[in-house]
Order: structure tokens, then sequence, then C-alpha cells
């Protein structure tokens, strides 16, 4: 379509080659899908790590996959950041050369340790962290990896020693990620399971792609795997020897290696489980037990031996059951209680995670309390002394903006009340005021005392400038009110 | 360079006040409208007019099925409410802002894009995008990579991949979404004057020309005050009514 003069074949890029301002310097690695460059600025910048560049191969009538992983990866990786991703750095367009410039990460591939499976149980269990933090960290920027395995992870060097020299955990390769946010351009291009057949987990197989726990059940592979040497599930080359996962169990770690601790068995397992609300809801959960072993919670799981039978699933489901009757606490003592909650929220000016953090605080207090009532408030500033121009340029009156701003704001409160109950009686039980007053705090302060609130929900700047230069409300309001207060802050992965 | 992408204004002008505000604070630099500036809402001259001020600064605008009704007089086709906010329509446009409806292409290309309110296989016959298939036969009636619609009042994006294979996605608000271009893509900002998602936010997207990027926002704005006007205008009070649930 758009035949431009300078476009360059991929196949035909050599060494010495520019592009955009990269200069290509030796070829790292040639890849099925893919051609690895260690490229330099022509232009250095001071403090630029060593790059790399992904060349695709699109060569015509070439496997789509190629293309759309591609794709895929130049959408997601600049939506990234933190330690355990690396570094985007630029990207070229399909139109001329596509590419991606990234930071090349100094360590070394997972896979070397694979080789060397099994490993010391305190490794794996670190290994195995390590991993974990890095995919919550991946998580919590909406975004699931779907192809966790060895080659994919690289461990940063550390000159420092510590840990046996290694950092932290880096995901490499997001060509079959899903990102919550962005158009997932994966899901209707292939008939087949997309991933690595050995750690797909039985989601994937089933052509779900968007449930974090998935890496959850791949990384469950790799600590199995690290842990006896072998695969929980072999190495699958047909449809139907990766569905057999959907419903036998492996081997049990502890058969294979009489060593394993029943603590990292029942890890292992957890992660392994078919159903993904049995395993670990979260990364971070894995990667507290894996670095708090002594303070895992050991089931049936710990103790199985050998492989388990359909009946054994079944058994196990039935106590899973039981498990969850035990629970302590319940929702029930809490319901009797009417407490009225009270979200103040600077809709007008505070930033918008922070904002989302707060609603979240609310939903949470509201999920919790069934019977409660809801005030939404929002302080309009004015001063002491004078009358303020109440009035916008476009007529519009400013008290009337933030009461539709909260109106807004408060919209998902309002669906969360609504959940059961009927429209109007969920309207009734939420309220919104806009208060008028020289001082946030002390209104809130004021307002909630009048009203006999029980609980205070507001937000914390996030920014300690800011905050030294306006004082902090929430500080205030938590150190005079009579009841409980929350101050909720920003959690946008961005800190 | 950032376009401001602003479709089915229908005369709101609580909605578009607050939708040309948020996109002015955002730098959009240039706007499209995609169409239906008239119709169901209480202040079409108003609608009209801004339009009008901003193709005369360069603008892209295209003729809507309300517009070109409110123009030619209703036809049978439309469903009773509409029908009787077009004869109201008309009786409240004066000669040069009917003119100005009258003389609106139905779509119009700049670059790599193509906008058009209903679809690009049969833009004056207002058949209208409700799924994957239909949003592909638009896709493969223009040569444009990039196509914008609106006239479906809930925001989606489709794509079409090298490889013929199409995608749909209910994209959030506030969210960068690079377009790659790889693929043919087909946006829907959504309604600004009447949203029909169940969230009564005005919808527009802003599109970054040189980055390929796109963004759709949701901005609040004053609905009941442009349901009373309705009311007060006495045009069908579902239609005040509807502005409030976004429905």
């Amino acid at each position: 379509m758009d035949a431009e003069a300078d476009v360059v074949a991929p196949a035909s890029l050599e060494v010495g080659d520019v592009v955009d301002g990269f200069r290509l310097d030796a070829v790292a690695h040639r890849g099925g899908m893919a051609t690895l460059w260690h490229v330099s600025r022509v232009d250095p910048v001071a403090g630029d790590p060593p790059f790399l560049m992904k060349v695709p191969r699109v060569r015509g009538g070439e496997d789509p996959a190629a293309i759309v992983g591609f794709e895929v990866e130049q959408m997601i990786m600049p939506a990234l950041a933190g330690a355990h991703v690396p570094r985007f750095v630029a990207k070229g367009d399909f139109t001329r050369v596509p590419y991606i410039v990234m930071e090349q990460i100094d360590g070394a591939s997972l896979r070397e340790r694979f080789d060397a499976a099994p490993l010391a149980i305190d490794e794996v269990a670190r290994i195995g962290a390590k991993v974990a933090t890095a995919l919550h960290d991946l998580h919590r920027q909406h975004v699931v990896h779907l192809d966790v395995k060895p080659s994919n992870i690289v461990l940063r060097r550390r000159d420092e020693g510590g840990e046996g020299g290694e950092g932290d955990a880096v995901l490499i390769d997001f060509g079959l990620s899903h990102h919550d946010l962005l158009p997932d351009l994966l899901e209707e291009e292939f008939d087949l399971p997309m991933g690595t057949s050995p750690y797909m987990s039985p989601e994937q197989v089933r052509f779900v792609r968007n449930d974090p726990r998935s890496d959850l059940f791949s990384t469950g592979v790799m600590l199995y795997e690290l842990t006896t040497g072998a695969r929980p599930f072999g190495m699958p080359s047909s449809v139907t020897g990766l569905r057999r996962r959907l419903y036998r169990d492996p081997v049990a770690p502890r058969t294979i290696r009489p060593d394993c601790p029943p603590w990292l068995q029942e890890i292992v397992l957890r992660c392994l489980e078919v159903r993904p609300d049995r395993r670990y809801q979260t990364a971070s959960q894995l990667a507290f037990d894996l670095l708090h072993s002594d303070q895992v919670a050991l089931t049936s799981r710990a103790t199985r031996t050998g492989s388990g039978s359909t009946v054994r699933t079944m058994k196990r489901w039935l106590a899973s059951l039981a498990e969850r009757e035990a629970l302590p606490g319940g929702v029930a003592g809490a319901a009797a209680r009417s407490p009225i909650v009270l979200v103040a929220v600077d809709v007008a000016a505070a930033e918008p995670a922070l904002l989302d953090s707060v609603r979240e605080a609310a939903l949470r207090l509201l999920k919790s309390e069934a019977g409660a009532r809801l005030a939404c408030l929002t302080v309009m500033r004015i001063h002491r002394i004078g009358m303020d121009d109440l009035l916008e340029p476009d007529g519009t009156g400013r008290h009337v903006k933030l009461l539709v701003e909260l109106r807004h704001w408060a919209r998902p409160l309002l669906h969360a009340f609504a959940g059961g109950t009927r429209a109007d009686d969920a309207a009734s039980r939420i309220t919104y005021h806009v208060l008028e007053a020289p001082d946030p705090a002390s209104a809130v302060v004021e307002y909630a005392r009048r009203n006999q609130v029980d609980h205070i929900v507001l937000g914390a700047r996030s920014s300690g400038r800011l905050r030294r230069h306006l004082g902090s409300v929430s500080a205030r309001v938590a150190a005079e009110a009579d009841c409980t207060v929350t101050v909720v802050r920003a959690n946008d992965g961005e800190r | 360079m950032k376009l401001a992408l602003v479709a089915d204004l229908h005369a709101n002008r609580e909605a578009v006040g607050a939708v040309l505000a948020h996109a002015a604070a955002q730098g959009a630099e240039r706007h499209v409208f995609l169409g239906d500036y008239v119709g169901y809402g209480a202040d079409p001259g108003w609608v009209v007019d801004r339009v009008r001020e901003h193709v005369a600064a360069g603008a892209v605008a295209v003729v809507g099925n309300h517009d070109a009704a409110v123009v030619q007089g209703p036809q049978p086709s439309m469903v009773a409410d509409a029908r009787a906010v077009v004869e109201w329509t008309r009786s409240r446009l004066d000669r040069q802002q009917l003119a100005f409806l009258a003389k609106l292409p139905l779509a119009e290309s700049v670059g790599d894009a193509l906008f058009v309110h209903a679809n690009a296989f049969a833009p004056g016959e207002w058949a209208y995008l409700v799924g994957r298939g239909e949003a592909m036969r638009s896709l493969l009636a223009t040569d444009r990579r990039f196509t914008f619609c609106g006239h479906v009042h809930v925001p989606m994006l489709y794509h079409l991949s090298s490889t013929g294979k199409a995608g749909d996605f209910a994209p959030l608000p506030g969210v960068a979404i690079p377009l790659s271009s790889q693929r043919r893509w087909l946006a829907i900002p959504g309604s600004a004057g009447q949203p029909r998602d169940g969230d009564p936010a005005a919808c527009y997207a802003i599109f970054d020309t040189t980055e390929h990027v796109l963004t759709f926002f949701r901005v609040p704005y004053d609905h009941e005050a442009a349901a009373a006007k309705v009311r007060a205008a006495k045009l069908p009070a579902a239609l005040a009514q509807r502005l409030g649930g976004g429905r």
C-alpha cells in the first residue's frame, strides 16, 4: 500500500546499517520468529545501557504468527515500565523497517538453570520468588504474559554478590501477551492454543487469554521442573496431549524427589490446580509463600503421593468445600449494622489514580458492610473573606460542575449498591455533597461529627512537595475526626 | 497532530460544550465532526453554529442521517420520536444553518483516514455497524487504513489483520491505544450528545495522526440541565429521560 522509496526489507539488514539513528553492530541471535541485533545510537546518549534491536522475519508468505506476535509486542512493550521488563527505547513501523529497540538485560536466561535441575530447595524457592515478584509487577500493569517459561526470564546480574550475584527477574518476549486495556490482536487470529506446550495453562488450552493466574500455572510448571528435573505434563505435541492437563494430575514432586519439603509440594501443586480459583490468586501471594516457607498453610496437597486419580480429584474438590466453610469470621456478623461511610474526594484536583484508589477502597468497604449508607463529599475551597467568583465564564456554576463530577466519580459505587436491590433503593442509600468552606480538613471533620459518620475514607496526595506546600488534609482529618479514618494512597504501579 | 473526533452531537449543548472544552484541554489541534449535529436535543442552532465555526477554521464535518432528514424533511423509516424532533428542529434552524447542513459531504478522506457517518460501503443508506461482519464489510470498502464513524452510539474499535481476521474491542476511557500499521482500523468514538452504553458521560476520541495513537474519552456533563431543556421544549419525554441513564 504505502510503497515508499526507503523501504528496507528486514532480511537484507547488514552489520553497519543504520536504522532510524541506530547502528547495527552485530547479530546477537537468529531465531525462528525474529533476529536480535546488538545496536548502538549513532549519536550516543550519556547513561544509555547496551541496546538490542528485535527485527521480525516478515518475508512474504511466512507464518502470520510472527507478524501478529510482533504487532502485539510493539503495542504492549511501550506501555510497560519498571525493573522487571526491559526498558523500551524505540519502535519502527511495518511500512518501513519493523523493529523494537530495547535495553539489553545484563544477565543470564533462566534456561541454563533448568539444564542443571533438580536444584537445591532454597534455590528453587529463591528463583520462584523472583519470578513471582516480576509477574506481580507485570499483572499490576494490566498485562498477562501467557508465555512464561525459562527462556523468557532473565536474572539481572548483580555485582555486589549477595544472593549468588543475581538480581531481579526480568520478563521478556511479549508476543503472546494480553493487555487488559488494549485490543487483543491474537484473540481471533489462530485456531490452535497459543503458548509453549509444557508450560501452557488449562485456560490457554481453552483459549482464555485474560486470566493472570495462567502465569501462575506456568510458574508452577517451572517450579516443578526445577524441583524434580522433570516436567509435570511432559512436552505434548498435539492438542489432545495438551488437553490432558485439564483432567490428569501430575505425579507429586515428593514421589520423584523425597527430600522435597511438604511446603514446596504444597506451593507447586497449588500453582498447578486446574481451576484458577484454587491456585494462588495473585503472584504476590505466591512470592510471599516462597519467601516464608515456615508460614505455608499445608493441605492434603502437601502429602499427596503418586499421581492423582479422578476419584482423588473429586475428593480434593470435596475437601476444598469443607475448608471454605471453616473460614473464620464471615460476613454474617457484620450484616446487622448499618454504618454511615463518608467518602471525601477532591474530584476537581486529585490525580486520577488517587481517585480510582479511593473509589476502590470505598467499594471494598461497601462489599463487607452490607447495610452501609454512603455519603460522597467534595469541598469547594472559598476564601475566608469576600465573595468568590462563583460563576465560570460559560455560566455554569462551579458548584454544579463539582456536583456533576462527584456524581460521575461515584457511579460505579451506585452500581455496586444496585447489585441485589432495586435501583431506586440503591439511589436512596448514596448521597452527594459539595461543601463550600475555606478549610477542607475542618469542613470534613465537622460534617462527619454532625452526621454521626462511622467511617471516613479519603485520599492522600502522593507528592511530598505538594503536601508540604498545601498541608495534608488527610493527616488533619485523621488526627481530628472522632471516627475511623481510612487514608488511601494511589497504587498505580508507577511509584 | 491531535485530532478530536466528535460524533452524534444531537443538539446537546451541555454535552458538546463539555466535550469541546475537554478536547481543548487535551491539546486537540483539529476537529472532525462525524455527523448528526441535530435531532433529539433542544439546542440544534447552538450546536450547528459551533460546528460551522470549527469548519471555518479548518475542521472536517460530514453529514449524518438526522442532518439529512432535517434538510429534506422527515422520512417514513424514522421512529415516531425522531420524526417529531425533525419537524421541531427544522423550525428552530435559520436558513444559513440549514444551508450549512445541506452542503455537508457524506464522506471525506484526509491522508490515511476516512471520515463517514454510518459506514464506508453505502454511506447514504445509513446501515448501522453492529458487529464484526458489518465492520469488516466497511473496512474492505475503503483503501484507507483508518476509518472513523458515528451513527452507532456506543464506543467501539474494530480491526482487520493482514490475514483477514476481524476483531472488536470495547475501549476504556483515557487509555492510549497504539494502532498498528500492520492492520486496518475502524473506530467509533461513541455519541457526544446521546450516549447509549449505560454511562451518561459524553463520548469522543482523540487520534494522534503522527504517532497513530487513539484515545477514547468520557466527559461528564450536566445531563440534568440538558434533559430539563428537552422537557421545556415539549420534545418527547423519553428523549430527556434517556440522557440520565445513558440509554
